[in-house]
């Protein structure tokens, strides 16, 4: 009944401690491309809106997304996207109970990685040509 | 010196409220977002970069501007419940999450309303 002693109990490992695993790199990776793929939505929500408003502003905000460094952000996005994508449905495959065997779980960790690399350059690619 | 029981100080506190039917929601917002995000990549993508009167005659398709409103608001939402995840992880002083997990909530269905706003008069107005 007395207040609990919150200053002095033992505290789980930090992070730093561990050896970095690609299960741990997904997980964090997941979460990094969601917060950051707020950015390319809204400039598409920009892009919209200039759109909508007519051609005098369209020019201008066009102007600015088809800069090389808007172009950088776009390329970028498209791999954030394919790696939350396809981490998003690993998560929805694993919230159904499969694919925790160690073995499973690091297969499933690369082709995270790697697929969203591979459809990255195939998505670019097709939108240039 | 709290007088408080060790259960009358925990009371309430736990995670069971409506925990399940959040996490269900979240769910299906995200798995509505794996056709929408095709659909987009095929209608929508192309047409960033492209001149204003090639826009807007993608957009007067019906189908188009229904898939962008529909990816817009879904994706708005989902990073909303996305960043209240984040931010219920990271963030523990009481008054700062309450800040910026309304903060962020309300900024997202502002600019998702904007979006689909946009994409509703180009197709009907242009």
């Amino acid at each position: 009944m007395a207040d609990v002693n919150r200053g002095s109990r033992p505290l789980s490992p930090h992070l730093s401690v561990y050896r970095m695993a690609i299960t741990m790199l997904v997980s964090i990776l997941n979460r990094i491309t969601g917060v950051g793929l707020a950015v390319p939505a809204v400039m598409v929500v920009v892009w919209l809106t200039a759109a909508a408003s007519g051609p005098d502003a369209f020019a201008v905000v066009n102007g600015m997304m088809t800069h090389w460094l808007a172009i950088l952000i776009w390329i970028g996005s498209i791999w954030a996207l394919w790696f939350h994508f396809l981490g998003g449905l690993r998560h929805i495959w694993m919230d159904f109970g499969h694919g925790y065997e160690l073995k499973t779980v690091n297969a499933t960790g690369w082709a995270v990685v790697i697929g969203s690399f591979v459809l990255a350059v195939l998505t670019v690619w097709l939108l240039l040509l | 010196m709290s007088y408080k029981t060790d259960l009358g100080r925990v009371i309430g506190l736990g995670s069971a409220k409506t925990g399940a039917e959040e996490w269900f929601s979240n769910r299906v917002l995200s798995v509505a977002l794996v056709p929408l995000t095709l659909l987009f990549l095929y209608l929508v993508a192309p047409l960033i970069g492209e001149d204003y009167e090639t826009v807007l005659a993608g957009f007067a398709n019906p189908f188009t501007a229904v898939v962008t409103i529909l990816y817009i608001l879904v994706t708005f939402k989902h990073l909303a419940d996305g960043l209240h995840e984040v931010i219920i992880d990271y963030v523990h002083s009481k008054g700062m999450l309450t800040v910026l997990l309304v903060g962020t909530r309300l900024g997202c269905y502002f600019i998702g309303a904007i979006g689909a706003f946009s994409v509703a008069k180009i197709a009907l107005i242009g």
